[in-house]
């Protein structure tokens, strides 16, 4: 744990007065307050820093303590020893998680410094924004799926905050979209209604297809003979297998539309995007004696036939 | 609109500890709409989270009604782009 120096994040000296405290955060604040900065995870951890450092130097008492201790830091034995009851209060909040699932819950937002000073409650008077006043507190969380599940509606049972919640995430859901759970957030105060529970998805992709919105792209290898000659290739499409019928003389990196063979389109039951193949056409690597011959005999003929 | 969606703006405001007058200017400033039953007054359930924001920027931030106006249009237009950009990404990722 290191020493968090309260006023060079306020950029104040010593012997700043309260006036001059409150000023430099209000700039401060104004700058880097979460309702300024929507989605902003950096403006946001800045915040917090600001407002911690606000908590300790705007109420005299903190100020006082943190002057007197900060000047001492390494020496001071009070901090060790509440550093130790600090990590047990970490274990003891860190269990019950799912795995895959991450998120703001209102925990935390103040650093082991200011926790091991001031102890786990935080004095009254503070402008924190995860202080619920009315309406319960939004929680934020981060969900992990793979593309291959995003394409099927399917429900998904996790725990958050000791509660088991089961959701059903509709095919066709975007990487980085959000989804409101109404009244899963944090509890109202004097009968304000509950808050809500965010989830961004992070969708990765675990196929050989490449998602552009609605659509999916790949490339697909063929070999020369079927390239000039044309034939039948079988594809992996996201819902089984295609048959396709390859032109004779189809070109390199030419490509062809599966219509209704894309993504399935959010919220739009039924209705797929498009899925492009791209052919990548092979040349032979290898050629026995045979094989070479016949080319020579092919390259002499096209000669004479393009002359 | 059913009355479970709708709060009292007395009771809201008590619980924020900040004067009725400000809904009322909010109100007035078309930032947030507010519904009279019976000489009282109702805020909308849905929109608390947008009247707690403004709440923010007005007492913790010093910001303003016209301020707190001009923001709000602001913060559309960021949401906007920022849904353009995470379109843009997604269609991008897969080619680097």
């Amino acid at each position: 744990m290191e020493f968090i120096d309260y006023y060079r994040i306020l950029g104040l000296d010593k012997t700043a007065s309260a006036d001059d405290i409150k000023k430099a955060y209000r700039k401060l604040a104004r700058k880097y307050h979460p309702d300024l900065n929507p989605n902003d995870k950096e403006a946001n951890k800045k915040f917090q820093q600001i407002n911690e450092a606000n908590e300790v130097l705007s109420d005299p008492e903190k100020r006082k303590k943190y002057d007197q201790y900060g000047k001492d830091w390494q020496h001071a034995e009070q901090f060790e020893q509440a550093k130790q009851q600090q990590q047990h209060y970490q274990h003891s909040q860190s269990g019950g998680r799912e795995e895959f699932f991450t998120g703001d819950f209102g925990n935390g937002d103040f650093s082991d410094f200011f926790e091991s000073l001031f102890g786990g409650a935080r004095g009254g008077g503070g402008t924190h924004r995860s202080q619920a006043k009315f309406r319960g507190e939004d929680y934020q969380a981060e969900l992990q799926i793979p593309l291959s599940a995003a394409a099927k509606t399917h429900q998904q049972t996790f725990t958050i905050n000791g509660k088991n919640i089961r959701i059903t995430i509709p095919a066709g859901i975007e990487n980085d979209q959000k989804i409101k759970l109404k009244g899963h957030g944090g509890p109202g105060i004097n009968g304000g209604p509950t808050g809500d529970l965010y989830i961004t998805f992070n969708v990765v992709n675990d196929t050989p297809f490449k998602r552009k919105g609605d659509d999916l792209h790949i490339t697909i290898d063929l070999d020369l003979y079927t390239a000039v000659l044309g034939g039948e290739v079988t594809i992996d499409t996201l819902d089984g297998k295609v048959k396709l019928h390859i032109k004779p003389l189809t070109q390199n990196n030419s490509t062809i539309r599966l219509k209704g063979k894309g993504f399935p389109v959010y919220k739009h039951e039924g209705q797929h995007g498009d899925l492009y193949i791209t052919w990548q056409v092979k040349l032979p690597t290898d050629l026995s004696e045979k094989e070479k011959e016949l080319f020579t005999e092919l390259a002499a003929l096209s000669k004479s036939h393009h002359s | 609109m059913s009355t479970q969606e709708l709060i009292p703006a007395t009771d809201f405001c008590v619980s924020h500890n900040i004067d009725i007058t400000f809904i009322q200017s909010l109100h007035d400033y078309g930032l947030i709409e507010v519904t009279t039953i019976e000489q009282s007054s109702f805020v909308h359930i849905e929109q608390l989270p947008q009247l707690e924001q403004f709440i923010r920027l007005h007492y913790e931030l010093d910001i303003n009604l016209a301020g707190i106006d001009a923001i709000s249009n602001l913060l559309q237009r960021i949401e906007q782009m920022q849904n353009e950009i995470k379109m843009l990404k997604n269609r991008l990722r897969d080619e680097m």
